[in-house]
């Protein structure tokens, strides 16, 4: 997009700036209004697997119901409580809400079509992922209240669990592909078995994606694994003693970040924005297509695991993180690398 | 000119969180503002085209040491006016590690200049090799030239993990733990019978 604001007449360094943020507004805004469909359709789905009819009112079949429900929350009053830490108190759920969007500046979204082209993509998506923690846990130790505090201490044990296993399993695909930056890995899917793109199809990356398709729930604090805000024992955790737009931005920053593990899914083990086979026909249709397609249906799975599993107990949660992920995804390292070598898959 | 102006911006965020690390009244405020540095030291690093090092840095200490710090400083109880009590007395100390770190810091400083060590060159030009990210470059030394170190490095961190898990472990008598895979293995007709008692009559038990 630089050459078009060149073309305007701007100097390198003004057109750079333009486009980045012409570029950054092309994809926050679009994913903001992408969350606000999604709590529509995971609310549905929710309600079709309950035998209901989920919002039906505002707007044709109650496409509207989340715009509506911003705005109500838009005019509501911002309560902070006496004791609560006022200035972390208001930075946490802006970084909850940053850090989800800042993550997706490395996903691609046609082969190039991607915001930040940089060498080592994934550890940014690592990095990125490993900061979400913190708008929780200052959300809880700030609200200067019970409920919040065991919940941001149940939310850090948590994430830094999943995120050891998340790590190796990543190291599976990084072997694979030969490359941190999400354009390559998902170039190098193509055609991985047989005419199938993506590395879903290979016996040894299989096990991999469904231990990441888990811990991925865990990472975004998603049902089954949603003890940061269990309401049966903590009334809505690190939740609790926020109102108003404040409340607001932990919801669009969850859901993000719960749509980002469904683009990260797509993209490091369904191909991301390379149709399912490769056959030239599919090749007509746009990658971003293919990406959005792959990213629903993902989003549908996480929404049919919310409405059909009951929740974990938190030692359950811990002990499959520990003693089941972090052994068997530690084993698939071993696996995959010795299976690469001795194909000669480094020469 | 952008280079210059973001290398200035985390330059000055970093110096001023360092500082208000140690002024910082709430230890957790103090932990808040050690991530801030750093995560602008994280800035740095990719300034100078080390992206590798930069994103280890936010996802090792700022992803993990750090949240660590902030579960165990959040849990303390702690009373500002005795760790105010403890300051003139624990002063020569700090003051001491303080010199030693600084000339360490000079020293390191001027053996770098002087070229004795290999580390790059002493205009700051990075050392990657013409056409390798610097993860293939830090992978390539690390598993050829510092083979040895950095395995050695990797055997004292795994004994020093078990040595914690070791010393830390206790087994409780007292508690019953839950056994995964005989819950799972038991079936509904090793648990429970089916009896048809006549209308009346009950079962007993």
């Amino acid at each position: 997009m630089i050459p078009f604001f060149q073309w305007t007449g701007l100097s390198f360094e003004a057109s750079w700036i333009v486009a980045t943020v012409a570029e950054i507004l092309l994809i926050a805004l679009p994913v903001m209004l992408a969350v606000a469909l999604v709590i529509y359709a995971d609310r549905k789905i929710w309600a079709a697997m309950a035998l209901r009819k989920g919002p039906n009112v505002v707007g044709p079949i109650g496409i509207l119901q989340s715009f509506a429900d911003g705005l109500k929350v838009f005019l509501q009053e911002t309560i902070i409580p006496s004791a609560a830490n006022k200035g972390l108190f208001l930075i946490a759920p802006i970084i909850t809400f940053t850090v989800a969007l800042m993550a997706w500046a490395v996903i691609p979204f046609n082969s190039g079509a991607v915001l930040a082209d940089i060498n080592v993509g994934l550890l940014y998506v690592l990095a990125i992922s490993s900061l979400g923690v913190y708008g929780v846990v200052i959300a809880g130790w700030s609200s200067n209240s019970k409920y919040p505090f065991f919940s941001a201490m149940r939310a850090s044990a948590q994430m830094i669990s999943y995120e050891v296993s998340i790590g190796f399993i990543l190291i599976c695909v990084v072997l694979w592909a030969g490359s941190f930056n999400l354009n390559e890995i998902v170039k190098a899917q193509k055609d991985h078995v047989w005419i199938i793109n993506g590395f879903v199809a290979n016996p040894l990356l299989f096990p991999v994606w469904v231990m990441f398709l888990i811990s991925g729930m865990a990472e975004t604090a998603r049902a089954p694994f949603d003890l940061t805000e269990a309401e049966s024992e903590l009334v809505a955790g690190y939740q609790t003693e926020y109102s108003s737009m404040a409340f607001a931005l932990y919801w669009l920053g969850e859901y993000a970040n719960v749509l980002l593990m469904c683009a990260l899914n797509a993209t490091l083990f369904w191909g991301g924005w390379l149709p399912p086979l490769d056959i030239p026909v599919l090749y007509l249709v746009p990658g971003l297509v293919w990406l959005l397609l792959k990213i629903l249906f993902f989003f549908f799975i996480f929404s049919w695991v919310k409405a059909t599993v009951p929740r974990y107990r938190y030692d359950q949660l811990m002990r499959l993180g520990w003693k089941i992920f972090l052994p068997l995804s530690l084993f698939f390292v071993f696996a995959i690398s010795g299976y690469l070598m001795a194909t000669g898959h480094f020469a | 000119m952008i280079q210059a102006f973001a290398f200035y911006l985390f330059t000055a965020i970093m110096l001023f969180s360092a500082v208000s690390v140690i002024f910082a009244r709430n230890p957790v405020h103090s932990v808040l503002w050690l991530i801030l540095a750093f995560f602008n030291a994280a800035g740095l690093m990719v300034l100078i085209g080390a992206e590798f090092i930069a994103m280890l840095l936010v996802i090792v200490y700022v992803g993990a040491v750090a949240v660590l710090f902030l579960f165990v400083v959040m849990m303390l109880d702690i009373d500002f006016s005795e760790m105010r009590a403890g300051f003139i007395k624990n002063a020569p100390l700090g003051l001491l590690i303080a010199a030693v770190l600084l000339a360490e810091l000079g020293l390191g400083l001027g053996v770098w200049h002087s070229g004795a060590l290999q580390l790059g060159v002493a205009s700051g030009a990075a050392a990657t090799p013409e056409g390798l990210s610097n993860t293939a470059a830090i992978g390539a030394l690390l598993y050829t030239r510092y083979l040895f170190l950095f395995e050695a490095a990797g055997i004292i961190l795994l004994v020093a993990m078990i040595g914690a898990i070791v010393l830390t472990h206790r087994q409780r008598s007292d508690t019953r733990g839950q056994n995964v895979g005989r819950q799972i293995a038991r079936r509904p007709e090793e648990a429970t019978i089916n009896v048809k008692p006549a209308v009346g009559q009950g079962v007993t038990l």
